[in-house]
């Protein structure tokens, strides 16, 4: 049975158990939010997707609140503008000005409501937490808890899409903080490295290690293709940027694996770039490799295994290689050699 | 795998037998643990504690190679307890009879015995997938590599046969195939024995359709497996070689007789992406380019093909694999044309890698309705048999492919070598999370090397107490075939007597240790056990 609400003098249907704010985006109408994503359970603790609700006392956050039969919701009053302005100040009185040189600048969530709400950078002279930046020693995901505003996605990126339990918030006031496991590092924690909870992070607080400095969201181009490690067979964007690969970025419409990749997945493509790339043909003289054209190499080849034809010849494909490569690999050797000695390391 | 991946969602119990998913299959791994999460069973059945034994219902830990016994053991339970699917058995099954007297001998008291699992665990374990059903058997190469796997297969066949749970949503048999594109290689007729969707060499229908294709005569006589291969070149049978992407020299059993073959050869081209052990020993080496310079597709374990795509040029002077093989193909035939009409060069004028796989298609049933623009998205699961059907999600829905599925007796068989006084131990293999195969690219991957920097061998801290080792020592370990030297893990993920180590470190070389002896059927090495010694060094 659909239900009938209103949001903004407008009649929309929504499906029994989604909630408002699941609503009002599936109608094109924009709510902001911070904490909230679709992939994970709602919590509703930034309260900027706050509404006002007819016959409802107060403002409520959208992200936790059931759909109900004949519900008449606005969602861009005065009052809800003031305190989502509100929100963004306090959250900016403890965070660091430091867009310019920040990973997440043009693909962070804070940036864009701040901007969208015209929030000015306040002059507060109040205590700031002055964390020791990229304390945590791991290899791939890099820590930066001033920027955290405490929306507790990594959290349950690490639950819910991972399924491991490495992060929690200690409270402690105001110095209420993002932990690993009881305040050790990530790895001491059971952190797999899989970069999911950097990977949903809204800030520049968790952000992915090996690709500091070397560009922002608006100088990649993204080419989406399937992970090259294990069969599971994962697909993500490259992000290029000047001819190379400069990161791995995972995708909600990923229909394999959404934003889930392994540590193989997201960080395991500094392979490509690596100085120890062959880059020449090469053919051994007198027990040593030495360079050659492709040409050259290419008409040794041809000559040698012209003398082999037949049974004496073998072809090992590869589990790596394309399904195209793959089936090119045996019709030359069954259609050029002759012979149906192709085979591959699938028993490995 | 007869479901798909996403079909997790809807398993009420996972049975998963052999296979340390979380490290090799991650995602998979990841969906396993959720899948808990929200309130379904697990029964883990391992030789090793791996990660997802701390969240199973029940973990069970089989002696190595004794996967027939429990298997058969449970079915005997199910069978005693009435849990099987008697309708299911009725109507898509045959051989049940002959198949249950050999299951009548597999009493609880005996399986316990041969496996090291206690009677109680056993009957929670058939309990829980005979009864809350729907459920699905997850394996990979901890049941594929024994020289019994083929029969393993057949046991855990047999066992979702019994319970009718196959063909239905939830309910299926997973193999999880390890590289990425393992599936698509065989798929695509990279093996001895078949062409393109396994449509059989020795087949004179599909051999004439072939010639038809290609426009050359073809050999009949199936082809020689890598073993074998391996075998024929140290021999000298086999004369000359073109390996592509693999370095055999390390990830084949019994590594120092594979570098000896290589050695004898005439000629070896190799194309790789970096200087490997098996690159080394080529005559030609043809730089390649990695799969983010080339477009084309790749088949995962759940039968979906997808697109891999062009992101950035080849690093310096390097080709795709495909461009290589073109080339030489056209050169080969030029050489040879004079004598042999029969060699088209004009076949292998491919302009991309597209265009190929619309040859694929037009000669194969099976990946018939793949365009590139319709897997672009979300890829397509095979069987596609035409352009406009949905792929094949879940297979056997309503019958299998030889018609009614068919219950194989198996016995329980020791595996080829067990330890003895001389090499007390049982060695077993496998992979870890950070790692690939010979590390050839996650070597090269410094955040990687950082999190898994060296070799270590598990060892069950009883054992280790008794050798007088200390968790970091150096260990020998040796076997008849060579010697490794590592430090120690003393950890008991593994059992008493069991070792086990990865083949992923040059400096450490575990295949030179590994048992060539192979299954007789899917003549795949025993790699998950052999007997060797371990010492403190
Ligand atoms: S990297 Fe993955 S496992 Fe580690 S803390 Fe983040 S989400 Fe959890
Ligand atoms: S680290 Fe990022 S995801 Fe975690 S609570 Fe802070 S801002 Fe949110
Ligand atoms: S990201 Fe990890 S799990 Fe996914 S295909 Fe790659 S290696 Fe496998």
């Amino acid at each position: 049975m659909p239900i009938n609400l209103t949001i903004n003098g407008n009649t929309i249907q929504a499906r029994e158990g989604e909630t408002v704010l699941q609503a009002a985006r599936a109608n094109g109408v924009h709510i902001p939010t911070l904490c909230y994503h679709a992939d994970l359970s709602p919590v509703g603790a930034c309260r900027l997707c706050v509404v006002e609700v007819e016959k409802m006392r107060g403002l409520i956050a959208a992200c936790t609140l059931p759909v109900a039969e004949g519900m008449v919701v606005q969602t861009h009053t005065p009052k809800i503008v003031e305190e989502r302005k509100f929100v963004l100040e306090m959250l900016l009185t403890d965070h660091p000005n430091d867009c310019m040189i920040c990973e997440a600048d043009g693909g962070c969530e804070l940036q864009d409501a701040v901007y969208e709400y015209q929030v000015a950078w306040s002059d507060h002279k109040g205590k700031r937490h002055s964390y020791p930046v990229g304390a945590d020693q791991n290899p791939f995901v890099f820590t930066d808890f001033n920027k955290c505003i405490l929306c507790t996605r990594c959290v349950r990126a690490c639950a819910e899409i991972q399924g491991r339990n490495v992060w929690g918030v200690a409270n402690r006031g105001f110095n209420d903080k993002i932990v690993a496991g009881a305040d050790v590092s990530m790895l001491e924690a059971g952190c797999e490295q899989c970069g999911a909870c950097a990977a949903y992070c809204p800030t520049g607080s968790l952000t992915d290690k090996p690709s500091r400095g070397k560009g922002r969201a608006h100088q990649f181009s993204k080419v989406r293709t399937t992970c090259v490690y294990c069969g599971v067979g994962c697909n993500f964007d490259f992000n290029v940027r000047d001819g190379k690969i400069v990161k791995v970025t995972s995708a909600r419409d990923a229909y394999v694996n959404g934003m889930a990749l392994c540590v193989k997945g997201r960080y395991g493509y500094e392979f490509i770039h690596h100085p120890d790339r062959l880059t020449k043909p090469l053919i051994k003289k007198d027990g040593k490799f030495v360079e050659s054209s492709w040409d050259e190499a290419l008409d040794l080849v041809a000559e040698k295994l012209a003398q082999h034809r037949g049974d004496e010849f073998a072809f090992l494909a590869s589990a790596k290689a394309t399904n195209e490569e793959n089936y090119l690999f045996q019709k030359f050797t069954r259609a050029v050699m002759g012979t149906n000695s192709v085979d591959h390391c699938a028993r490995l | 795998m007869t479901n798909n991946i996403a079909d997790i969602d809807n398993c009420q119990t996972l049975f998963v037998i052999g296979s340390n998913t979380t490290e090799q299959h991650p995602v998979i791994g990841t969906r396993m643990r959720r899948a808990v999460r929200r309130g379904a069973k697990l029964i883990l059945a391992d030789p090793r504690a791996v990660d997802l034994a701390s969240i199973a219902t029940l973990y069970v830990r089989q002696r190595p190679g004794t996967d027939i016994a429990l298997l058969n053991g449970m079915a005997h339970i199910i069978l005693k307890e009435g849990l099987e699917d008697k309708e299911f058995v009725a109507q898509r099954t045959e051989g049940f009879d002959e198949w249950r007297k050999v299951i009548e001998t597999y009493t609880p008291a005996r399986v316990s015995e041969i496996t090291g699992i206690a009677v109680d665990d056993l009957f929670t374990a058939a309990r829980l997938y005979a009864g809350n059903k729907p459920s699905t058997i997850f394996y990979a190469m901890g049941i594929t590599q024994h020289t019994v796997g083929h029969n393993n297969v057949l046991t855990i066949a047999n066992l979702a046969l019994l319970t009718g749970n196959i063909g239905k949503p939830g309910a299926g048999v997973d193999p999880l195939r390890g590289q990425n594109n393992v599936q698509g290689s065989c798929d695509v007729g990279a093996l001895p024995a078949f062409y393109t969707g396994y449509q059989r060499v020795a087949d004179e229908a599909a051999r004439a359709k072939f010639e038809n294709a290609w426009g050359t005569k073809l050999p009949s006589k199936p082809g020689l497996v890598v073993g074998e291969m391996m075998r024929a070149a140290r021999d000298g049978t086999v004369k000359a070689m073109w390996i592509v992407g693999e370095n055999v020299a390390m990830s084949d059993p019994d590594s120092k007789h594979v570098v000896e073959a290589m050695n004898k050869l005439d000629f070896l081209v190799v194309s790789e992406l970096f200087m490997t052990e098996t690159a080394q020993l080529a005559d030609v080496v043809l730089p390649a380019a990695s799969f983010a310079e080339k477009d084309g597709t790749f088949s995962n374990t759940e039968r979906r093909v997808q697109r891999v795509r062009k992101a950035i040029e080849p690093i310096g002077e390097c080709r795709t694999d495909w461009q290589a093989v073109c080339e030489v193909a056209k050169r080969v035939s030029g050489f040879k044309l004079q004598v042999e009409s029969n060699l088209k060069p004009e076949t292998w004028n491919y302009e991309a890698a597209e265009q190929i796989m619309q040859e694929i298609a037009s000669v194969t049933p099976s990946y018939a309705g793949i365009t590139y623009a319709r897997i672009d998205k979300k890829g397509l699961q095979w069987p596609i048999p035409t352009k406009d059907h949905p792929g094949t999600p879940i297979l056997h829905t309503e019958k299998f492919t030889r018609g009614k599925g068919l219950f194989s007796p198996v016995e329980h068989q020791e595996p080829a070598e067990n330890p003895d006084a001389q090499f007390p131990f049982t060695l077993t293999t496998g992979r870890i999370l950070q790692h690939y195969h010979t590390r050839s690219l996650t070597g090269r991957v410094a955040g990687l090397d950082q999190l898994a920097p060296e070799e270590r061998v598990e060892l069950h801290p009883d054992d280790a107490a008794r050798l007088g080792v200390n968790d970091g020592d150096w260990l020998r370990v040796s076997s008849r075939r060579g010697q490794v030297e590592a430090r120690a893990w003393v950890t008991d993920r593994v059992g008493h007597g069991v070792v086990f180590m990865t083949f992923h470190y040059a400096d450490a070389l575990t295949n030179a240790l590994t048992n060539t002896a192979v299954d007789p059927v899917a003549k795949i090495p025993e790699l998950k056990v052999c007997a060797v010694k371990v010492e403190k060094k």
